[in-house]
């Protein structure tokens, strides 16, 4: 149960407040009341001396979730013991709606746009409790333009849809093309030592999808997940055990839309579900076995005297060498009473930014197997501080055409008994993209 | 950047400010800084030098960047440059960034100290200027050890500037402030103080400062300032407004140094000159007339400005109290501010009031504003300056005005803040107490506190009802009747039913005989608030109820049948229970004669200090109630404060009773020594005889005052001074309040005896002008010469936390009986403690122990058999009679304790010799206790009548 929802500007204005409950208040002891709940949040995390790192902040027995997309911060407010986890879902999803609605979210968005904030407030959350916050679903009935005219028949038809069993898809759509979009979207973490240890890995990822089909598909999406391949391995007496063994992947835990139907993914670990229309995240997931690290960093950090140092970073794709990666940035931190820097690299531009205390290496495509250098000499100046520098790790960024988790897409059928349509009617569209994380090197 | 121009404007600075203030947000600002900071960097790198501008302008940068609260690193060593530039802003940039961000122990420390010692010895004033801010900012003692010697030398030089004296003055008062050890008093001293003549006002003003800090320390070497302040203050107070041009304040001469002439003034008692008394007194009288006079300019500047010296000068006044004449216009004047618009003034001036309320020349003067006073009480919107009006009502009052002061404040007590209610309550007691001349009109003042801020009544308060209804039969029956029809009211507060338990178990049988309060109505009474109340109020009504059956036979019935109800025999409180059941049986078992022995009326209280005086002065410390008060409340009250600080928890007392007379039940006393609750703890300090610790469950005031005693002397009553605890010994604290603690280690020999005196500040502020005096009243003068004091004076400035030290050398020409009196004056946050305490110097400390058998004692004793040289008291024991504590106590007299001599092995005798510088008096004695009364027959015979009288009288009081 939210007890409110507060939209705050960078300066700490409220840009937006919708109060659910009147509990929220009552904390502060004031006539004014939840005003007061909008100023505590103000005080002690947007300006708050130390920057406030927990999204969670509880203050005066009032808790504050709240997350932040650039200068923005939406803060959702409780007295009571709500489920966290719940509350950042929906502020995620309120993300994601405002997005799809205005783009992206931002001070003047919000502005332009705050009549339909409060519209889409007041229909995905009722007295608190989140309803449906499926944007397809939304826009049938919230639009940007106004509703014009609509008959009785479609009237009802929105209630039936709301209230009814399937919220996320109304009845009756129709394409003249069935055409179906599939992403799979990952972000590739790590930590590896200077040795090139590795530390830390993990692969988050996403199953994107946009569907343009008609009537009322029910779809079936199919991957390389260890479990259901085993299964089949064992169950279909093995055509080439060795080779899928070693193709499937270990899932760590994953999310699905609320279309799916858990218990046919609890039973038989099948993705069967009526999929939305337009655009939606199928599900997400997480892997840390098996992990194909696209870029080995390798530093090469040399004190000479206290007024001087050498850097030296080789970095080798690792990957088929038919593809292609690309924007690719590393990024040297350099201490912090850097006088003069030059630097020297083979492929791409490197710059020494001072407002970051970085220098920036910049390579736009970077075929796979093989490997660049750059070479910097630091000036220091002397300070009196004893101070040792603390060597922060180099990171790095790129994207690659390949889902480094390993994932594979093994099938995605779609039935639709009523229309005369099959499976090979659809076209389907499949891409893999790997991001970098937060992939650090130690140095 | 390159410089563009190379004025003074600095160009790159303000724009790098500007854009650090229109960064949008604090990542933006970080950004804009981190390459600020590469840049100067990359500058004060490169190989090229820089000019003093560009440095001047980096390191400014650098300065704003750190004051925005970033580190900074780098750029002392082209600060450092900067300062030996010849270019004034340069060198006070330099300057600048080195008092903000070079600390103490930089390696930089020499070469910034030698550039300050150039400046210094330069013959450039404003260059001298800057590196004595510099030093004083600073402050440090690095600093201090560095140039304490040569800034005095600037300061008196003839050839100084006086821009550059006023900076030396204000410099070495910082560098005596923060290390006065290295500020080293030499023949400069003199020569500041006549800076107090200097032409130039500035020159003063800052001389002023540094003469009133060093004075406080040194008030000796410092006392010729006091006829140059006067001349001087006279000469600005004299002068007309035009006369000092640029010192003149809107109007106002000078406003700031007379202030401080009037403040310097106040570390000093009187002149005794008298001429330069005639002209400092004409002075405040010119400062008071001037008051009268029209203001010259409706400005708050001009008021504010005039009325700052007139405060001080009063203060000033206060301070010396001792000119009827100024005291008395001083208070006219208040007066006058008492209905000024300026709720400011109004504040000042009630609370400077306060103060001289407690001077005898103007107490009189004050009382006359006591109309106003009362109705700023009640009108006043701001809670500070109603209380400091309280106050003023509080130190006003004696007995021609009591009663209407204590009805206004009971009045107001019903709308008062919160936060001052207690202490009210506590003043409104105090006040009733003090000054009553009827004890109805007290008991019923007491009764309407009760009623109207029953929760802010604490416990002391109704005890002392207790105690004095107790101890004056003519109000018994007043107090009974008052009780309980104040009873009858349908809500009343439980310290109301805390009373009137107690008082109608006591003296219900008073108003028995009218049928509208018969036993059983009183009955039906109390026990329909029973159920409303707290354990420990429903633990006194059970007492009140089982004293019921004994002062009404009648009842015995209805009590049982309350008592054997399961609520009460099943209490699931222990304490309740417990008193359920034995109550219940003893008025089932026990006779009648054994009922009334053990339920009898409470014995009258012994006369101890008000136990709600002490909670006042435990609240605020002496300064709200001076020692004079004290004793003052002592005299007055004498015959009214019959009080003890014992609880009068009737269970408490009427088993106490019964365990010294009969010692019923043995159960019954068991009762009250192991439960937990706080009446226990009062009984287990009267019956402590056994174990002799008290069970200090503390924070009730009554064992603090016990346990204070500790176990040498245990209870010896406490007297102001703890006088009489110090008979039998010789080390100890001989006062304690919030601020001050004052401990005693002495030592005897023969007629000479030394006395170290302890005073500790128990605050975290400093006591300043702390002075000592001790003084022998009457002919003591020429008995004890004593105190010679000692070591110089003590310290002036007692830091906070810190203790201080003095000796005290005391011989004994003759045998005496007064005791020397200690005077001990400071200021404690601006207000001036007094106090006045009797030290311990008894003419039992010159004893010597005197070894004999017992023959020659009683050949001894014989000798001594004249009528007048025998003094011989009976009296009942105070504490316990334990042996080893009345061994220690008599060894602890000095005498020597004599073993085999009495025939009587209970009984004890001691013999010594007083030794005084003309004669030696021999002392005997014998103690003879009877355990079974409780008392004591002491017998002292002395070659000299007056030595046994007095030894009497002090042996009496402490066993």
């Amino acid at each position: 149960m939210i007890g409110g929802l507060f939209i705050y500007n960078h300066k700490g204005e409220v840009l937006i407040s919708r109060v659910y409950r009147d509990d929220i208040g009552y904390v502060f002891q004031d006539v004014v009341g939840w005003r007061n709940a909008v100023d505590a949040f103000r005080v002690n995390v947007i300006h708050a001396r130390q920057q406030v790192r927990s999204p969670v902040t509880n203050i005066a027995r009032t808790s504050f979730f709240h997350v932040k997309r650039s200068n923005i911060w939406l803060a959702a407010v409780t007295k009571q013991n709500v489920n966290a986890a719940m509350v950042f879902e929906f502020l995620y999803k309120m993300c994601d709606v405002m997005t799809a609605y205005f783009g992206k979210i931002s001070e003047e968005n919000i502005k332009n746009n705050f009549v339909l904030i409060y519209e889409l407030l007041d229909e995905i959350l009722d007295f608190g409790y989140p309803q449906n916050s499926e944007t397809g679903a939304l826009k049938t009935f919230i639009t940007q333009q106004g509703i014009k005219g609509q008959t009785k028949e479609e009237q009802s038809q929105i209630t039936s849809q709301v209230t009814g069993q399937i919220g996320w898809r109304r009845e009756g759509i129709k394409y003249r093309r069935n055409e179906l979009f599939l992403d799979v979207l990952e972000s590739v973490n790590l930590l590896m030592s200077p040795q090139g240890q590795v530390l830390s890995a993990h692969v988050s990822g996403r199953v994107v999808m946009k569907s343009y089909l008609s009537g009322m598909p029910e779809c079936k999406f199919g991957m390389n997940d260890k479990i259901v391949i085993d299964k089949q391995g064992k169950g279909g007496a093995s055509d080439d055990a060795g080779k899928s063994g070693k193709q499937s992947i270990a899932i760590d835990d994953c999310t699905f839309h609320q279309c799916v139907r858990l218990s046919k993914f609890d039973s038989e670990r099948s993705i069967s579900f009526i999929p939305p229309d337009g655009e939606y995240e199928l599900m997400r997931y997480r892997t840390t076995k098996d992990i194909i690290l696209p870029f080995r960093v390798i530093p090469l950090v040399r004190e000479v005297g206290r007024t001087k140092l050498e850097v030296k970073v080789v970095i080798k794709s690792n990957f088929k060498p038919s593809l292609l990666a690309q924007k690719i940035e590393v990024r040297i931190p350099t201490p912090l009473n850097t006088s003069g820097v030059q630097v020297i690299c083979m492929k791409g531009k490197a710059k020494y930014k001072a407002s970051e205390n970085a220098i920036v290496w910049k390579i736009k495509r970077m075929a796979g197997m093989k490997e660049s250098q750059i070479s910097a000499e630091i000036e220091l100046l002397p300070t009196n501080d004893k101070k040792k520098w603390a060597r922060p790790p180099i990171s790095m960024n790129f994207e690659v055409p390949f889902a480094p988790s390993g994932l594979k897409v093994r099938y995605l059928k779609v039935f639709e008994s009523k229309l005369n349509y099959s499976d090979h009617d659809v076209i389907k569209w499949v891409r893999y993209i790997g991001r970098s994380g937060i992939y650090e090197t130690r140095c | 950047m390159p410089a563009v121009s190379k004025g003074d404007g600095m160009r790159g600075l303000a724009v790098f400010i500007s854009d650090i203030r229109n960064c949008k947000s604090k990542e933006a600002e970080i950004k804009r800084i981190n390459k600020e900071l590469a840049n100067i960097r990359s500058k004060f790198k490169g190989d090229k030098a820089l000019d003093g501008y560009s440095k001047k302008k980096y390191v400014c940068k650098l300065l704003f960047i750190f004051l925005l609260g970033h580190d900074i690193d780098f750029g002392h060593m082209e600060a450092v440059n900067l300062l030996s530039s010849n270019k004034y802003t340069e060198k006070q940039i330099g300057y600048l960034f080195i008092s903000v961000l070079v600390n103490s122990n930089s390696e930089l420390i020499r070469l910034i100290n030698n550039a300050i010692k150039n400046d210094l010895s330069s013959r450039n004033p404003t260059f001298m200027c800057l590196a004595l801010h510099c030093i004083a900012n600073v402050g440090s003692r690095e600093m201090a050890e560095a140039f304490a010697s040569e800034i005095p030398r600037i300061l008196v030089a003839g050839d100084t500037m006086d821009s550059v004296k006023q900076s030396a003055a204000l410099c070495l008062l910082r560098l005596y402030k923060t290390s006065p050890d290295l500020v080293l008093m030499g023949e400069w001293t003199s020569r500041v103080v006549h800076l107090l003549n200097d032409q130039h006002m500035g020159v003063v003003t800052a001389a002023i400062s540094l003469i009133t800090c060093l004075s406080q320390k040194n008030p000796d070497e410092f006392k010729t300032c006091v006829s140059l302040a006067v001349s001087r203050l006279s000469r600005i107070v004299s002068s007309a407004s035009t006369d000092l041009q640029d010192y003149t304040y809107y109007f106002v001469p000078a406003p700031w140094l007379s202030c401080k002439l009037l403040r310097l003034l106040q570390c000093y008692p009187p002149p005794e000159d008298g001429a330069v008394k005639g002209r400092l007194v004409e002075c405040l009288e010119t400062i008071l007339n001037k008051a009268q006079e029209p203001p010259k300019s409706k400005k708050v500047q001009h008021s504010n400005a005039k009325n700052a010296i007139l405060f001080e000068a009063i203060s000033l006044i206060i301070h010396y109290d001792s000119e009827p004449n100024l005291l008395v216009r001083a208070c006219n004047q208040l007066g006058q501010f008492l209905q000024h618009r300026e709720t400011n003034l109004r504040y000042l001036a009630l609370e400077s009031m306060c103060t001289l309320a407690s001077s005898e020349f103007s107490h009189e003067a004050v009382k006359t504003h006591i109309e106003t006073v009362i109705n700023a009480l009640k009108t006043e919107r701001d809670v500070s300056v109603r209380q400091r009006a309280a106050d003023l009502l509080y130190a006003m009052c004696d007995r021609s005005n009591a009663k209407q002061i204590v009805a206004e404040m009971l009045s107001y007590l019903e709308t008062a803040d919160y936060s001052i209610r207690e202490e009210m309550v506590l003043k409104v007691a105090i006040l009733a107490e003090k000054y009553a001349v009827d004890y109805s009109w007290y008991v019923d003042t007491i009764l309407n506190l009760i009623r109207i801020a029953g929760d802010y009544v604490s416990e002391e308060v109704w005890y002392r009802v207790i105690q004095i209804v107790i101890n004056r039969d003519d109000v018994q029956g007043y107090a009974a009747k008052t009780v309980f029809e104040a009873l009858q009211a349908p809500a009343c507060h439980e310290n109301m039913v805390k009373v009137g338990g107690y008082i109608l178990g006591e003296f219900g049988n008073l108003i028995a005989g009218d049928p509208r309060s018969s036993p059983l109505v009183q009955f039906n009474l109390l026990h329909s608030k029973f159920h409303l109340c707290s354990v420990p109020t429903r633990a006194l009504l059970l007492s009140a109820y089982i004293k019921f059956i004994n002062l009404f036979p009648e009842t015995k019935a209805t009590i049982q049948e309350v008592l054997r109800c399961d609520s009460q025999i099943r209490n699931s409180d222990v304490e309740l229970q417990q008193r359920a059941v034995e109550y219940l049986k003893l008025s089932s078992i026990a006779s009648t004669d054994v009922l009334a022995t053990v339920l009898e009326e409470m014995p009258p209280f012994p006369e101890r200090e008000s136990s709600i005086l002490a909670k006042l002065k435990k609240k605020k410390g002496p300064g709200a109630v001076s020692v004079t008060e004290l004793e003052d409340s002592k005299r007055e009250g004498g015959e009214l404060n019959g009080g003890g600080d014992r609880g009068p928890d009737t269970s408490a007392m009427s088993a106490s009773n019964a365990v010294s007379r009969h010692s019923v039940t043995s159960n019954l006393s068991y009762v009250f020594q192991s439960t937990p609750s706080p009446s226990a703890d009062l009984l287990g300090i009267r019956s402590s005889a056994p174990a002799g610790t008290a069970p200090a469950s503390a924070g009730n005031l009554l064992v603090d005052v016990f346990s204070e005693a500790g176990p040498a002397a245990p209870s010896a009553a406490v007297n102001d001074d703890g006088f009489l605890r110090f008979v039998c010994k010789n080390n100890g604290v001989l006062f304690e309040n919030q601020l001050l603690q004052i401990g005693i280690k002495s030592e005897y020999r023969q007629n000479l005896g030394r006395m170290y005196l302890f005073y500790g500040n128990k605050t975290s502020v400093q006591f300043a002008s702390f002075t000592t005096s001790v003084s022998c009243p009457g002919e003591l003068q020429s008995h004890i010469l004593s105190l010679n004091v000692q070591t110089k004076q003590v310290e002036p400035l007692v830091e906070g936390g810190a203790q201080i030290q003095q000796v005290l050398n005391i011989e004994c020409l003759t045998d005496f009986s007064d005791a020397p009196l200690l005077n001990i004056k400071f200021r404690y946050g601006g207000a001036l403690q007094n106090l006045t305490l009797k030290l311990p110097v008894t003419i039992n400390k010159f004893f010597q122990p005197t070894e004999m058998s017992s023959h020659d004692f009683f050949q001894r004793w014989k000798q001594l058999s004249q009528p007048q040289q025998e003094a011989q008291k009976i009296f009942k024991a105070n504490h316990s009679m334990d042996t080893e504590v009345l061994k220690a106590k008599l060894l602890g007299l000095g005498t020597a304790l004599l073993d085999n001599v009495d025939p009587n092995p209970e009984n004890y005798v001691c013999a010594g010799v007083i030794q005084t510088k003309g004669q030696q008096v021999g002392c005997l004695l014998r103690l003879e206790p009877n355990a079974q009364a409780q008392m004591y027959r002491l017998t002292l015979r002395c070659s000299k009548d007056s030595v046994s009288r007095r030894l009497c009288e002090l042996l009496a009081e402490q066993f």
